[in-house]
């Protein structure tokens, strides 16, 4: 299949049904507070726009920082387990409680304990987020060649030449995987705490604006919100697809084109 | 001039399996040195145990003096992240050399194995010839005197490995090194050894000695020559006496 057919076909099939949505609204007058039709929604999108924009850029301010959060959390617990099996016997299995327990369910009591909006919000978000970064990495930084570890001891590589030259670069497609995995959890875990959140932080961002106009029955504007938070997780898997590929498409053949 | 010895050297591993028992074997400087036997016979094992990347539970790893070792896998075993440079750099720039002279030195190394002008491609992008072409001179690279190889040619193609027979004989004979190469091809470690040692399994030990004489050039027409054949026959007759 072509490149264009790959982007066209989906394209053509959102329009399609975009397009029956509006006929079905106003062939059966539908009122917007039912069932807006994709006109309705952009009308809303384009006048609340400016009210828009700033929730958007809050949950994102959320999810960025957690995603870096997650990042530099998972992967540096992820280096301190790789140094001793006793380190990770110890630790992973909370790891693990903590990736299990609903994230909803535990939103509450940060929320009564962190007084800081943003931080509580934050730390919500990092706690769905991180452990696909600790788990893959995890695996990654032991899945090394057996004969590759070979080759250092016999060059005679001192641990953190094993680290550096050959573990980290190894690791580094489950890394990159696993901060993929994270980028679409940060969103949702900071829409998530902003819907448990809801009016007791000082943040408004986008959950926040479903929320406020649901008590409103201001439809359109609910769907507009969802809209932007659809195109922002998009739009943050996109780019991390694009940082995997810039750093793997040499070598890794999860990037690497087969030319048949 | 005896390089390294293994004493009444055994070797169990940790799930009760005897790969090795009561080994005693010398490789003299200079020494074309196969192991030969089926597989399970503890060759590699043995090649391994030399290397020091594993440790004999009897017996004992005796050197001369400390010497400089190049070690070859089965397998390539090359970064797929690096360049062939950049894989053939590696022991250099784990000994801290600095960038520049480690380059030229790799740059040498892959010269010596006919690979000039691929120092910029990926593993990936080659073939298994050549994989295993720059893994030499990964093992060619920090200049050692003892050359180990485990079964290097397996997994290649007839062509191909005897092409590589042809060039690893050719380095041999140019650099004086000792070579000590692991094995189950009868044919094959009769066209590149001056002695090959015959192994035997369960448990791993050797069974047969035999020094090859001195038969002119190794070349494409001793492959058919009565010295090679003689060879083949005696060789071929100690491992199947080791197997019954």
């Amino acid at each position: 299949m072509s490149r264009a057919a790959r982007f066209l076909l989906p394209t053509l099939v959102g329009l399609l049904f975009l397009l029956g949505w509006e006929i079905l609204v106003r062939a059966n007058d539908i009122p917007p507070y039912l069932l807006p039709g994709p006109m309705a929604i952009a009308r809303a999108m384009v006048e609340d726009w400016p009210n828009l924009w700033a929730s958007l850029l809050v949950t994102l301010g959320v999810t960025f920082a957690a995603l870096a959060a997650a990042v530099i959390g998972g992967g540096g617990l992820a280096l301190i387990f790789a140094q001793s099996r006793w380190i990770e016997a110890s630790l992973f299995p909370y790891a693990i409680i903590l990736q299990v327990t609903p994230i909803i369910a535990i939103a509450p009591l940060i929320l009564i304990y962190v007084r800081d909006g943003f931080l509580a919000l934050l730390i919500c978000a990092w706690i769905v987020a991180f452990f696909p970064v600790l788990s893959n990495t995890t695996l990654g930084l032991r899945a090394a060649d057996h004969g590759l570890l070979d080759l250092m001891r016999l060059a005679g590589a001192r641990r953190w030449q094993i680290l550096w030259y050959l573990r980290l670069p190894a690791a580094m497609p489950y890394f990159l995987a696993g901060v993929r995995i994270a980028g679409g959890l940060s969103l949702i875990g900071a829409v998530v705490a902003e819907f448990t959140a809801g009016t007791a932080t000082a943040g408004s961002g986008l959950a926040y604006r479903i929320l406020e106009s649901g008590y409103r029955l201001d439809i359109p504007k609910m769907y507009a919100a969802l809209a932007l938070l659809s195109v922002a997780g998009i739009a943050i898997y996109a780019a991390l697809a694009l940082v995997s590929w810039l750093v793997l498409r040499r070598w890794h053949e999860s990037e690497v084109r087969q030319e048949l | 001039m005896t390089l390294v010895a293994l004493r009444g050297v055994g070797k169990t591993f940790s799930n009760g399996t005897e790969a090795l028992r009561g080994v005693d074997l010398a490789l003299g400087a200079g020494e074309f040195v196969s192991l030969l036997g089926p597989s399970g016979c503890g060759k590699s094992t043995a090649l391994r145990l030399i290397a020091g990347l594993a440790e004999p539970s009897a017996g004992r790893v005796e050197w001369a003096r400390r010497e400089r070792l190049g070690f070859v896998f089965q397998e390539p075993t090359l970064m797929p992240w690096r360049t062939v440079l950049g894989n053939v750099r590696l022991p250099l720039q784990v000994a801290g050399i600095g960038k520049s002279e480690a380059a030229a030195r790799a740059e040498a190394a892959l010269a010596q194995v006919g690979l000039a002008g691929f120092e910029a491609s990926y593993p990936r992008q080659l073939s298994g010839g050549m994989k295993m072409r720059v893994a030499i001179a990964r093992a060619l690279v920090t200049g050692p005197n003892l050359l180990l190889l485990d079964e290097p040619f397996a997994a290649l193609d007839e062509i191909t490995r005897l092409r590589l027979n042809e060039d690893l004989l050719g380095l041999w004979a140019s650099s004086g090194l000792t070579v000590a190469f692991v094995t189950h091809s009868v044919y094959e470690s009769v066209f590149l050894s001056t002695r090959i040692l015959v192994m035997a399994p369960r448990p791993g030990r050797i069974v047969a000695d035999i020094a090859l004489p001195e038969a002119g050039p190794r070349d494409e027409a001793y492959r058919t020559s009565a010295p090679y054949n003689e060879a083949c026959r005696t060789v071929s007759a100690a491992l199947k006496a080791a197997m019954s």
